[in-house]
């Protein structure tokens, strides 16, 4: 069997004359948060080109225009737009390659806790017996700690076990500690939508036809049990970025070199008593408006894929 | 129900003993102890005799076994940076923690169980959905960031509370404390509020969602027609029966109020378990990380193991040794 289905022609047709669609248009709330994510999204992805200014060239940084304010307060300059930190830099442009370090983790953790969590809980649902047994019980000792607190262990682990870690392995220790605490939420949903699909009889099906239980898996049950983990994904992101933001906020984060959106509002707390608020409150409200659009979105997406609320 | 509390404290038992185990495994990946304790010049025989007298030459399961019984006696060796007693250094910052996480927690059920009734029984008007939304706002906005605008608002603007630290505090026997002085509840406050917005947020929306769900059922249409007086209604019959979820959600909560702590101690400098713990894992102090994990996994365990038993206390379906069919 290697004629494969094609959806190719239509698939972008048929997505836009689908009710995922028409739900879409028919919520400004749906609208808006996807507007605001994807104006988000584009500054932080082309923050080389967008920014006003490179933060990190130190050549065009000046330390003589260093704590101006925004443009409006008297005493800022209308070139930095949002004021500047204590080393002169621009605190718009910093923000946007701050978002794109945070979405870029966010994002990283959520793919890998999702690859995960889906495969587990595929082979939990599948296979049933010990390996369920087991595979669920880890879950449940996972659930019973915060998710902040087992990211937090995982990050002190990965540091006590490199104590040396420069740039990429940091990055690689933060991505990992949240995708560890991520994927049990996968695992459970995959895994109760596997337990009802294993006994429909399209899966039965396949079993008399000798088509083999990993393709039964991934190829059949796979498809039919990806609507709730894309919902799933979809707020998890937001969760991501917040943890994300958080560990670099309490300085175990990304490296202080390529500051996310957690390290500037860090450093900016420093300034908050010296009257330098917007060294912080920008950053911050950078990191709301991302976590409220995004959550807002999956809100949106839970609804418009649950057949029951049509 | 002797049965489910022993099953319980079993596989409190073994989750005691996995965190400890990975606690243990922490000690096994920072370095050799020997070499930093005995510095560059020591001799192999000098080596080898610290070795065996702190038993590293011994398999590995009595390595372990050695390690959980120190463990259980408190003992978790000294602190990598302080130099000083892991066991010291955390009981003298526990009190901070937790008089830090029970103002939270009263805030949050003194303030979060009232509204939650109010939005549920006043649906629709303004003032509960200002409640709920603003709700929606606790959920979402990251701890740290509530914290700092506290401080930017009530710190730096209006210079009403302090932001930083315990204040005057009073030493009863090993207990340091910051209640029985003014200075101490000034401080107590910003910290207190920024820990229980988030639960309080949460316990608010519970407790509606559930007396919703509450006030449609028979029995509350059975009360109301037995003439009852409102008030009875709702807070005899329907508050009580929303409990069982409330008490499941608040347990879980304090354990989660733990472990949150080490936020906003960060933003307000408190000297708590959580400030201690996250230096310890900046600067990789193995001992304390251990100490502090099996602490919290501690209080966890008997924190689930309460909520647990206060199922029992609270509703009585449970108490009847075999449940009748299946609900």
């Amino acid at each position: 069997m290697t004629t494969t289905v094609t959806p190719a022609p239509g698939a972008l047709a048929r997505f836009f004359d689908g009710d995922v669609w028409h739900s879409f248009k028919s919520s400004p709330m749906a609208i808006t948060a996807a507007v605001i994510a994807a104006v988000c999204v584009f500054c932080a992805v082309f923050a080389n080109w967008v920014a006003p200014h490179n933060p990190f060239d130190l050549a065009s940084v000046n330390l003589s225009d260093a704590r101006l304010p925004p443009a409006w307060v008297e005493g800022g300059s209308r070139s930095y737009l949002l004021g500047t930190d204590d080393q002169g830099r621009d605190i718009l442009s910093a923000i946007m390659y701050g978002a794109r370090i945070s979405l870029f983790v966010g994002a990283a953790s959520v793919l890998v806790s999702m690859v995960v969590g889906v495969a587990l809980g595929l082979l939990s649902g599948f296979a049933g017996g010990k390996v369920d047994a087991v595979i669920m019980r880890i879950c449940d000792v996972m659930l019973s700690f915060p998710s902040l607190l087992v990211a937090l262990l995982i990050d002190g682990v990965g540091r006590a076990i490199f104590p040396n870690a420069h740039d990429t392995l940091a990055f690689g220790v933060l991505i990992v500690a949240i995708s560890l605490t991520g994927w049990v939420q996968y695992a459970r949903t995959v895994r109760g939508s596997t337990l009802v699909e294993r006994n429909r009889e399209y899966v039965q099906a396949a079993r008399v036809i000798g088509v083999k239980p990993a393709r039964i898996m991934f190829s059949h049950v796979l498809p039919n049990v990806m609507g709730p983990v894309l919902v799933l994904a979809t707020i998890h992101v937001a969760a991501a970025i917040l943890t994300e933001a958080t560990l670099s906020f309490l300085g175990v984060g990304v490296p202080p070199t390529s500051p996310s959106l957690g390290t500037l509002i860090r450093i900016g707390n420093d300034f908050l008593f010296s009257g330098e608020w917007w060294i912080t409150i920008f950053p911050g409200a950078m990191l709301i408006l991302i976590a409220l659009s995004v959550n807002l979105l999956g809100d949106w997406l839970r609804d418009a894929l649950n057949p029951r609320l049509r | 129900m002797l049965a489910f509390i022993l099953r319980r404290l079993a596989q409190a038992f073994v989750v005691m003993l996995s965190v400890a185990f990975i606690a243990f495994m922490l000690f096994q990946y920072v370095g050799d102890p020997v070499a930093s304790m005995l510095g560059q010049d020591a001799t192999t025989e000098q080596r080898e005799a610290l070795r065996s007298e702190l038993g590293l030459d011994k398999p590995f399961p009595v390595q372990f076994a050695r390690f959980v019984g120190n463990a259980v006696q408190g003992d978790f060796g000294l602190s990598l940076r302080q130099g000083r007693k892991v066991s010291a250094l955390i009981a003298e910052r526990l009190p901070a923690t937790l008089e830090l996480s029970m103002a939270a927690a009263v805030i949050a059920l003194l303030v979060g169980i009232p509204l939650g009734v109010f939005a549920a029984l006043k649906r629709g008007s303004f003032a509960s959905q200002v409640a709920m939304t603003v709700s929606l706002l606790g959920v979402s906005l990251p701890t740290f960031l509530i914290g700092i605008l506290l401080i930017l608002l009530f710190s730096v603007t209006l210079k009403w509370l302090p932001s930083f630290g315990r204040g005057d505090t009073v030493a009863l026997g090993a207990w340091t404390t910051g209640v029985l002085t003014l200075d101490g509840w000034k401080h107590l406050i910003l910290p207190a509020i920024t820990l229980s917005v988030f639960q309080l947020a949460l316990i608010l929306r519970l407790v509606r969602a559930e007396m919703l769900e509450v006030l449609r059922t028979d029995y509350i249409k059975f009360a109301r027609a037995r003439g009852l007086p409102n008030r009875s209604v709702y807070f005899g019959h329907a508050l009580k029966n929303t409990l069982v979820p409330v008490i499941t959600i608040t347990g879980l909560q304090l354990g989660a109020l733990i472990a949150f702590a080490i936020i906003t101690e960060t933003v307000f400098q408190w000297p708590g378990m959580g400030l201690l713990f996250i230096q310890a894992v900046q600067f990789a102090d193995v001992p304390v990380m251990a100490a502090y994990l099996c602490l919290v996994a501690l209080i966890f365990v008997i924190v689930n193991l309460v909520v647990d038993l206060l199922y029992f206390a609270v509703d009585p379906r449970l108490r009847i040794e075999k449940p009748a069919g299946g609900h």
